[in-house]
């Protein structure tokens, strides 16, 4: 069987975090930031499973760190939103600029 | 040996008035603040009599006792500050000064400052200096001389400015402390210089150490210092600029003068009768050093107080404030003690000198306070100091007249009075010892003599005039020569001064303990008691009617009249020094210094911080985004540190 290479899976998983991190930085709509961070973790979620699976096919390490990983981002998004939606009650917009008061 | 743990009340009673009085004498017991200080005063005199009249009917030569000791802070055996009392002949005679002038002064600022608003805190500070001046003549140990020496300077501070709403008198007041204060540092290093070389604080060990033959003896003497001048020269020749600080020697008498903004029962006690005279009795506290050891450093207290008797007697003869006046002649006197001292040698008829400067020392303190009392009552009445003010009072205060007239034939030294003995025997001791001497001591005593009862006659003859009170006669309230609180004390000390030569002060003081026999010598009388009746001669002739005479003779002296009249300059040549010198030379500088570089550092520091944070404040912009980038620009950056950079 033909297996893809784990440097296909790396960079696979490179560009997905710099497209996160792009979006991260770039974009000013905090529900788009949260799906940039989502993405970010995502990448790193595949090159864990990716490592485990190539380098030590016996063991679950990676595995496990990726569940771990899942369930935070759950938690997190939860938490963001429930951010967002405060933000919103408060500045009437969930862009990021508008919420630039802690400053100098 | 008698018990003198008595002593102790002698300094205690003064330091309980002072605090009672300090601390309620505003409010409570304004009133009767007086009478308590009074009081306190009553008894320590009481007591000082007593110690004094057992201590010198002890048979055989007067031992130094130690009357209490009690070891404050010790540093290393045999070194430690004492705090305690020493009845030696000089101790004992000090406190019965202190404390008789003292209680005679209490009186009468009874009446003199009477209806005074701050009287509970005048009694106060009287009694803080009784205090320390008790304190300062009993001391046995060297630093508690010294610590005692600094209070008396602070409560005179205190009596000086005592009218502190009068601009002059809070600068005179800084005048004397600064002036003395100045001097002190002399003082305390010489304390330095000497206890550390002989190793002790204790007067008597150090006197001991420093006279007999010992390692610290020839190690003082042989190790030269600054200027090739051996430690011991030096060392006592600063003790000596402290105690010409005090005294108010030349060139350090310019506080004394300016300290007249005092009241004038003030005047009397400190910068007449004690706190003046603490100078010269330092000298005689450490005369066996200076006698036996180092004659140099006594050839400079000779110099010295010929010099300053010469110039304040010269000075005195110009002035026209009848304090000023009084001050200078203090000055002057000051300088006989001095002289006297410097030409006396060691035990026996060689000590006459001492003997006679501490004669002179309390036949003084009875005339000079009495002068001081009587020019109290005097601008008491008058209100103002000036003699142009004055004239023809004879008439109005016959008991200021009687009381005056006796303190001025005693210190001009006419036979009997008091002034007469003690000035004779200085004479006596410089005839023997210094020619030169003696004859500027002979100069003195004439003009001495001249200045006194030019101010005699210009108060008390001179022209009549009125005077803005109304007298009993005439249905007024005031008595001329003031109530019988400001009288007695002046009629008892006039008592004194006609008696206080006839004490047998040569069998109880002499510079070893041992009765020393002295004599008058009517040949040797001579020449200073007509120089004085010449003195007098010439003052009653252009003094005693207003005839002009003594303009002329102004006109005549020209320069040298202005010269003195203005103090030939000394106070201009000391703000010359201050001003132009120090200020510029020291002062500018090290202003310059503290402002720009120790300043300048501390301010340095903050605005470069300001700077700085002004400069990258715009980093915490709000903008999360930025943050978050910034983050991970960081985080890349470590990584490639740590992965590629880091080997």
């Amino acid at each position: 069987m033909n297996e893809v290479p784990l440097s296909h899976i790396l960079f696979l998983s490179t560009a997905l975090f710099f497209i996160g991190a792009y979006g991260l930085f770039t974009r000013r709509n905090m529900i788009t930031m949260l799906m940039s961070i989502e993405l970010i973790l995502n990448s790193v979620n595949i090159n864990f499973i990716a490592f485990n699976k190539y380098l030590y096919p016996n063991r679950l390490e990676g595995v496990f760190f990726t569940i771990f990983i899942i369930t935070i981002a759950a938690a997190e998004a939860a938490v963001a939103i429930a951010i967002i939606i405060n933000l919103y009650r408060s500045h009437h917009s969930i862009d990021v600029e508008d919420a630039g008061e802690m400053k100098f | 040996m008698p018990n003198y743990t008595y002593i102790q009340w002698i300094l205690f009673l003064p330091l309980a008035s002072f605090l009672l009085l300090g601390l309620f004498g505003r409010k409570y017991i304004k009133t009767t603040s007086g009478i308590i200080a009074t009081l306190s005063m009553l008894v320590v005199t009481i007591l000082s009599l007593y110690a004094a009249y057992s201590y010198f009917s002890a048979a055989g030569a007067h031992q130094s006792i130690t009357a209490l000791q009690y070891t404050w802070l010790p540093f290393s055996p045999g070194m430690s500050i004492d705090m305690g009392a020493i009845l030696d002949p000089i101790s004992v005679m000090m406190i019965v000064i202190v404390s008789f002038v003292s209680l005679m002064v209490h009186i009468f600022s009874l009446g003199y400052m009477k209806g005074e608003p701050r009287f509970g805190t005048y009694y106060a500070f009287l009694s803080l200096f009784t205090f320390s001046m008790l304190g300062l003549v009993v001391s046995g140990n060297i630093f508690q001389t010294y610590i005692f020496w600094e209070g008396v300077g602070v409560s005179s501070y205190l009596l000086i400015g005592f009218y502190f709403d009068k601009p002059t008198a809070v600068a005179a007041a800084k005048k004397a402390f600064i002036v003395t204060r100045f001097a002190d540092l002399g003082f305390l290093i010489g304390i330095l210089i000497l206890s550390f070389q002989a190793g002790t604080l204790d007067f008597n060990i150090l006197i001991q150490r420093l006279t007999t033959a010992s390692p610290q003896l020839t190690h003082i003497t042989t190790t030269t210092s600054f200027l090739g001048i051996s430690l011991l020269t030096w060392g006592l020749t600063l003790v000596f600029i402290g105690g010409a600080g005090k005294s108010a020697m030349f060139p350090l008498h310019i506080w004394l003068p300016d300290a007249m903004e005092g009241p004038t029962p003030v005047s009397a006690l400190i910068h007449a009768a004690t706190m003046v005279v603490a100078g010269v009795y330092l000298v005689a506290r450490l005369f066996p050093i200076f006698a036996i050891s180092d004659p140099g450093a006594l050839q400079v207290v000779t110099y010295t107080g010929a010099f300053s008797a010469l110039l304040a007697a010269v000075i005195a003869c110009t002035q026209t404030d009848i304090k000023r006046v009084l001050a200078y002649s203090t000055m002057s006197q000051i300088g006989y003690m001095m002289f006297a001292l410097g030409v006396s040698g060691y035990g026996g008829e060689a000590g006459l000198g001492y003997m006679a400067s501490m004669f002179h020392l309390f036949t003084h303190a009875f005339f000079k306070s009495l002068l001081f009392l009587g020019a109290g009552t005097i601008i008491h009445l008058v209100h103002s100091n000036e003699l142009s003010d004055m004239g023809g009072l004879r008439k109005i205060m016959p008991v200021t007249h009687i009381c005056f007239l006796i303190a001025c034939l005693a210190i001009a030294g006419i036979p009997p009075f008091s002034g007469f003995f003690s000035k004779e025997e200085i004479l006596l001791a410089a005839w023997h010892s210094n020619k030169g001497v003696y004859t500027i001591g002979l100069l003195v005593s004439g003009l001495t003599a001249f200045y006194m009862f030019r101010l005699y006659f210009s108060i008390f003859w001179k022209k009549d005039r009125w005077y803005a009170f109304a007298p009993v006669s005439a249905g007024g309230r005031l008595h001329p020569d003031g109530p019988p609180t400001m009288q007695a004390p002046m009629v008892i000390l006039a008592a004194c001064t006609v008696l206080a030569g006839f004490v047998p002060f040569s069998k109880w003081i002499s510079s070893d303990g041992a009765p020393l026999s002295t004599h008058i010598d009517v040949l040797f009388s001579l020449a200073p008691v007509s120089l004085a009746l010449i003195g007098i001669g010439t003052a009653a002739a252009l003094y005693r009617k207003e005839n002009g005479g003594s303009q002329k003779i102004a006109g005549v002296l020209g320069g040298f009249y202005r010269a003195s009249y203005r103090k030939f300059y000394v106070d201009e040549i000391w703000l010359f020094i201050t001003k132009k010198i120090i200020f510029n030379g020291i002062g500018r500088p090290a202003a310059w210094v503290d402002r720009n570089i120790v300043d300048g550092l501390m301010n340095g520091i903050a605005t470069t911080t300001a700077k700085i944070s002004m400069t990258i404040k715009g980093v915490q912009s709000g903008k999360i985004q930025n943050y978050a980038l910034y983050f991970f620009v960081g985080i890349a950056g470590l990584a490639v540190l740590f992965i590629y950079l880091w080997k």
